[in-house]
């Protein structure tokens, strides 16, 4: 991609009278080579898949480590009796974040957005947002297209990747493009998207990536939900006209410099954090006993 | 990285160094093979040999040899796959120095008998770097049209390889040269920004010194 910041695509933005979503757009028909239907087409594929795997889940099936699975239906059912704190609309989104991140743990089909741990971030906070506000197809589509942007900068400044740069990189990363995705939703400006998409990965920063037994299921799956809720608050503090006081751009390179100074034990290597624990431990010597015998 | 590297792939889970990567590694390696494969070994290394289990690495690899895609849903059953297809695969841990942490090497056999050995890596978001082939580093992604030729180490390949691209108005993007020892095997690697025409690699095929040429272009609807 040829934006370097968030500050060169909100500048084109101005400059060309056009929105958030489509300098990511024209930036990819440009980069790629391909016409805008063709770029469309696939965002589309992408959004498809996204629906698909929220309606595929299966809260019978279990994780490799069997730690893992059914945790999406029980936090659904418990919204549905009317009991969450919460409310309805963001028990949903925490219920279809545990239940993408446990369709992901349990080989299924999913978006990678930006990673596969990450997946269900992005879907859980739009297709409740599409159910609770009637959105088209082709808002979310265009939605998309600012939280691809938002993640192709941080993954260009910074990093996506939890070996990387720890999970902030991972789940900071998708909060931070879900927050973006809500407010253009929202309706509301350049700056507002990245002010919001700012305040989401501030508010992970320094999260770590300690997976237990170094598999993508401890904390993983529930990372998703804090992923989803914090989009959902960061977006809704920028719609209603509070700023980040670091500049967008700077709360990337200090995600950059916190990531390359987080020690290696907790950068998806499974040897830090909760995956150093003596429950971590007794669950995988457990295990390991089982793969022996 | 494209726009689609960020929002995508759409693929199994749960990992897209761990799972996704290794079902391209494996696609990828039936490309370079040519052939169905019969018979494979599968050698891991580092992270894909410590966490690969539970990864379905192992699954993921084998899904990948029988060419599925990332995200095609029988992934998790590839084992029986392989087994209806007959192809016979096992398992082993490989001995690397300064590989990748997500590195994997594949002996396979085709059905017409012919055999290579590769050695790739996962980069993360699955994406894959080849490295290795018959023991030659090549280190290509095959993210573009990818060229790689096989030719004794003697003058004159690259320029006939270079010239006859030229002739065809196709431009390189990237070109990297391989060989084992002077006057040995060599490997050329080029990647171009165009389709390479069927007929200009089969004349490079039937040139004096040139061993193989393997060429790869993967549309975007398989990767």
């Amino acid at each position: 991609m040829s934006y370097m910041s968030l500050k060169e695509i909100e500048a084109d933005c101005l400059e060309k009278k056009i929105t958030f979503a489509e300098a990511v757009l024209l930036d990819d028909v440009n980069e790629r080579g391909v016409d805008k239907e063709t770029s469309l087409k696939m965002m589309a594929v992408m959004w498809n898949a996204m629906k698909e795997a929220d309606q595929n889940y299966d809260a019978s099936l279990r994780s490799h480590s069997q730690l893992v699975g059914g945790a999406g239906a029980v936090m659904k059912s418990y919204v549905e009796e009317g009991r969450a704190i919460c409310g309805k609309f963001m028990g949903n989104i925490i219920a279809s974040a545990l239940a993408m991140g446990e369709s992901n743990a349990c080989m299924k089909r999913i978006v990678a957005a930006p990673t596969a741990g990450a997946c269900g971030v992005l879907p859980a906070v739009l297709v409740n947002y599409q159910k609770e506000h009637g959105s088209s197809d082709e808002e979310i589509i265009e939605s998309l297209y600012v939280a691809a942007g938002i993640g192709q900068v941080i993954a260009g400044r910074a990093c996506i990747a939890g070996a990387s740069g720890g999970c902030q990189a991972e789940i900071g990363s998708a909060s931070a493009m879900a927050a973006g995705a809500l407010v253009s939703l929202g309706g509301g400006t350049p700056s507002q998207i990245t002010h919001a998409a700012a305040m989401a990965l501030k508010n992970l920063l320094g999260l770590v990536c300690d997976p237990v037994g170094g598999l993508v299921e401890v904390p993983c799956v529930k990372r998703n939900v804090i992923g989803a809720v914090n989009a959902v608050s960061a977006a809704d503090m920028s719609l209603a006209g509070i700023q980040s006081r670091i500049s967008p751009d700077q709360v990337i390179d200090a995600m950059r410099e916190v990531g390359d100074q987080m020690h290696p034990t907790l950068k998806e290597t499974g040897q830090g954090g909760l995956a150093n624990t003596p429950d971590a431990h007794a669950m995988f010597d457990h295990q390991n006993g089982e793969a022996g015998a | 990285m494209n726009l689609f590297d960020i929002l995508g792939p759409v693929m199994v889970g749960p990992s897209s160094s761990h799972t996704a990567g290794a079902v391209r590694i494996g696609w990828m390696t039936r490309k370079l093979l040519g052939e169905k494969p019969v018979k494979a070994k599968i050698l891991m290394y580092g992270s894909f040999a410590a966490t690969g289990l539970g990864h379905g690495t192992d699954r993921a690899l084998v899904a990948g040899l029988l060419g599925m895609y990332p995200d095609d849903t029988r992934i998790p059953d590839s084992f029986s796959e392989a087994k209806k297809e007959g192809m016979s695969f096992e398992f082993g841990t490989a001995n690397l120095v300064g590989a990748h942490p997500n590195s994997v090497v594949l002996e396979v056999e085709g059905e017409n008998g012919r055999e290579l050995n590769v050695q790739a890596c996962s980069l993360g978001g699955g994406r894959i770097m080849i490295n290795r082939l018959d023991g030659l580093d090549v280190n290509c992604t095959c993210e573009m049209p990818t060229l790689i030729v096989h030719n004794l180490d003697q003058p004159g390949h690259v320029a006939e390889v270079t010239s006859m691209l030229a002739h065809k108005s196709v431009n390189i993007a990237n070109m990297s040269l391989y060989r084992d020892k002077r006057g040995g095997s060599a490997v050329m690697v080029v990647e171009t920004d165009q389709d390479i025409p069927a007929e200009s690699l089969k004349w490079l095929e039937h040139l004096e010194g040139v061993v193989k040429v393997t060429y790869i272009n993967v549309t975007e609807g398989e990767r």
